[in-house]
């Protein structure tokens, strides 16, 4: 719980800072838990005991049974689980082509696809199934083109076997003998533009007995793109082919453009659910740190593979490789995917979007909707109040109006995403600052409050609160003089003023563990 | 001597330059550099206009006709008729959809052959100030960006400016057969592991810095003689004579 506060507290610290995107952050600024509720007991599916799967040596299971063709997907959608439990032959035709789509708005590139769009379609089969592969290479293509499976066992991986001039097709067949989450890519030369240009996506080769049940499921696929242009630089943009070798990349995406997962795109889902993603990334060069803000995956099968590690914040794909994630929703809102090597998110595009909806649960998440860019806004626009106030007391001509301004637009940033923006709090959970009976009764505590946080049972105008503040002592002294005299001078409170030298004071008698912040 | 080989290329035909000598290419993109020499060559691609005349000529390269043998069957699949181009495209744009056969057969009429790889990498290495433009970011960039585009429908020759030995259209229009289009390094694409031109290599095909060189490469390689593609054409060499 500490732990968890005082990355909250971090994190809610950097107000200045936050003057970019901050609304993609709403998950993170949030407020500490109350201390009465600990974590919700989650009933994840037993991932089973860890075991050896066999690899290739167990994966023929005898000769195909049936024949079916396989249901493909564009993303963010991902074929049905398979339901048989008996080998088949399993058809699968992909068309390449050559496309100019959008990368971002106003921006246009010209992308070499598996099926019309990046990421490529998903492949869903079982281990054991045999896998007849075609691959069109559309008529109006410039280019040859091939695939390499990541799940096929033989040379190349189907490359050589489907290279494919522009009009023509080639076909292959393949036993999938590993299960797993694979990339499959173009592997025809230069191998690295044809993947640059978005020529991956990813077949799933499901356990015999298939993935444990979820409740959604979807395909999210990474990729690094290199255009002449800058980031966002309006028009037709080419590959740039020596920001690839430098692995300089302008874009960092999910699925292949920017706003693929956004807004009206974002992935949907309602608490109560268990999502799973099949996450890919096709590189060319880049190794993705995949994170969701705000939530923790309770199962990562690593690198796609058969052992689930659980509990996991951030899990890396590396270029050419895949993750599966899961995880159970408890609290409704919006989740930021990201690639947690972060400038990639909010300078190159890496952030996509999971919408939850359903009933709020206050004991496991209390915050309220913040309205972050409000916010953000509002600490820039008065952030020559804090200056003015910091100068002032320097000059030692500071007044108590400079000090009530300078603190609103610190409250603005640190206090108002708990106690709100007119110091209302939240019943039952935030205590109010506005015409606090417990403020008013002993000003000077709050100095104390705000150093050391407060957590146990409190009564404020006569309601009953027991939750955790985390201590603020981030903050230096000039800062929290300034906020206290904002708060004790606003919303009916009774006035007075906090000086620098009393903060410094109490701050001073205040014993604390090494290295931790005073 | 100039002006003699200046006369014998006039006389040879009066749409031909001669090339060379030039900077060592790659022949087949292969490991070793190799002087081509002189040569003749067509400062224009072939036309529909062109291609119509021979196939009057020559009935049996009639799309109707021809043998299956020879070339498949998108062969000059979006002329409006066997005989003539027709209406809907552009008789002046290059002739595309033609087999390496077809081709082949269209250059012997005319007394002339297809350029070898290392004839054409030669004439193409040049922009209109430089014989040899490999190395020069501007040159190259405007290649790749061609080759990086979906392809546009085909306008008529002339497009871009001749280069320095006279030779128009050798890039940003379509794809051109060479005679030894399929002597790379993939010859067998159902056996083995592919070859040099799949994933990890590179470095003993060609200069892999010249990832243009290198994209004609692995086009060149993804062909057989009777495939007929929209953005493939071609254009004649000839000997010099000693």
């Amino acid at each position: 719980m500490t732990f968890v506060d005082d990355e909250s507290q971090a994190r809610v610290g950097v107000g200045a800072r936050r003057t970019l995107l901050l609304s993609l952050l709403v998950a993170s600024v949030g407020c500490p838990a109350p201390a009465s509720t600990t974590a919700t007991t989650l009933s994840p599916p037993d991932p089973g005991p860890v075991r050896d799967s066999g690899g290739s040596a167990a994966g023929g299971l005898g000769p195909p049974q049936l024949e079916e063709v396989a249901i493909l997907t564009d993303a963010p959608l991902v074929p049905p689980p398979i339901t048989r439990r008996v080998p088949a032959k399993v058809k699968v035709e992909i068309e390449v082509i050559e496309a100019e789509l959008p990368i971002s708005d106003g921006v246009s590139y010209s992308f070499w696809t598996f099926g019309g769009k990046v990421p490529g379609k998903f492949i869903r089969v079982r281990q054991g199934d045999t896998v007849e592969l075609k691959l069109l290479n559309h008529p109006s293509s410039k280019m040859p083109h091939n695939i390499d499976l990541h799940a096929v066992t033989g040379p190349g991986g189907g490359a050589a076997s489907t290279f494919t001039a522009p009009g023509h097709g080639s076909q292959f067949t393949f036993q999938a003998l590993n299960q797993g989450l694979y990339v499959y890519h173009c592997a025809t030369a230069p191998v690295g533009m044809h993947v640059a240009n978005g020529m991956y996506g990813l077949i799933l080769v499901e356990p015999p007995e298939g993935l444990p049940k979820v409740d959604r499921e979807f395909y999210v696929m990474q990729g690094d793109f290199y255009t002449v242009g800058k980031y966002r630089e309006k028009g037709h943009q080419p590959f740039d082919m020596q920001k690839a070798i430098e692995e300089n990349a302008t874009y960092v995406l999910f699925n292949g453009a920017e706003g693929s997962l956004l807004d009206n795109n974002a992935l949907k889902a309602a608490v109560g659910e268990r999502v799973r993603l099949f996450v890919g990334n096709g590189g060319p060069n880049l190794v993705s740190s995949f994170h969701v803000i705000g939530e923790v995956f309770d199962h990562v099968w690593t690198e796609g593979g058969t052992h689930v590690q659980e509990n996991v914040q951030t899990t890396l794909v590396p270029a050419g490789g895949s993750a599966i994630v899961d995880f159970k929703l408890e609290v409704p809102g919006t989740y930021i995917l990201v690639d947690h090597s972060i400038f990639r998110a909010f300078n190159k595009g890496a952030v996509g979007m999971i919408k939850v909806s359903g009933a709020e649960r206050k004991d496991v998440y209390s915050g309220k909707e913040v309205d972050s860019v409000y916010l953000a806004d509002k600490a820039a626009s008065d952030a020559g109040a804090i200056q003015r106030a910091s100068s002032a007391l320097g000059a030692g001509t500071l007044t108590r109006e400079q000090q009530v301004e300078a603190g609103r637009a610190l409250f603005a940033g640190t206090c108002s995403a708990c106690h709100g923006g007119e110091g209302k709090g939240l019943p039952g959970v935030f205590p109010p600052l506005a015409g606090s009976d417990f403020l008013n009764a002993d000003p000077s505590r709050a100095i104390g409050v705000l150093l050391n946080g407060l957590s146990g049972k409190v009564s404020v105008n006569g309601g009953a609160y027991d939750s955790v503040m985390p201590p603020m002592s981030q903050l230096n002294d000039d800062e929290i003089a300034n906020l206290l005299t904002f708060v004790v001078n606003s919303w009916g409170n009774s006035g007075g003023q906090i000086s620098s030298a009393q903060v410094k004071e109490r701050r001073s008698g205040t014993p604390r563990p090494a290295g931790a912040a005073r | 001597m100039l002006a003699f080989l200046l006369i014998i290329a006039l006389a040879a035909s009066p749409e031909m330059v001669t090339i060379g000598p030039g900077p060592a290419v790659a022949k087949n993109g292969g490991p070793v550099d190799v002087d081509v020499g002189r040569f003749l060559l067509d400062v224009d691609l072939v036309s529909r206009t062109d291609f119509a005349a021979f196939v009057g000529d020559h009935p049996l390269w009639r799309r109707d006709r021809a043998r299956a043998l020879f070339v498949d069957e998108r062969y000059l699949a979006d002329w409006a008729s066997a005989r003539a181009p027709g209406e809907d495209v552009d008789p002046a744009a290059p002739v595309t959809l033609v087999s390496w056969f077809a081709a082949r057969a269209y250059c012997s009429a005319q007394g002339k052959r297809l350029p070898t790889s290392a004839e054409w990498e030669l004439a193409a290495a040049a922009s209109t100030t430089k014989k040899d433009a490999r190395a020069d970011p501007s040159f190259v960039a405007a290649i790749l960006d061609w080759y990086g585009r979906p392809p546009a429908p085909l306008r008529a020759n002339h497009r871009t400016q001749a280069n320095l030995w006279g030779v128009r259209d050798l890039h940003g229009v379509v794809w051109e057969w060479v005679e030894d289009f399929n002597f790379a390094l993939v010859k067998d694409g159902r056996s083995g592991d592919g070859g040099a031109l799949f994933c990890g290599a590179g470095a003993s095909a060609a200069d892999p810095a010249d990832y243009a060189g290198f994209m004609r490469l692995a086009f060149r390689s993804s062909l057989e003689a009777r495939f007929a593609l929209p953005v493939l054409g071609f254009r004649c060499a000839k000997d010099v004579l000693p």
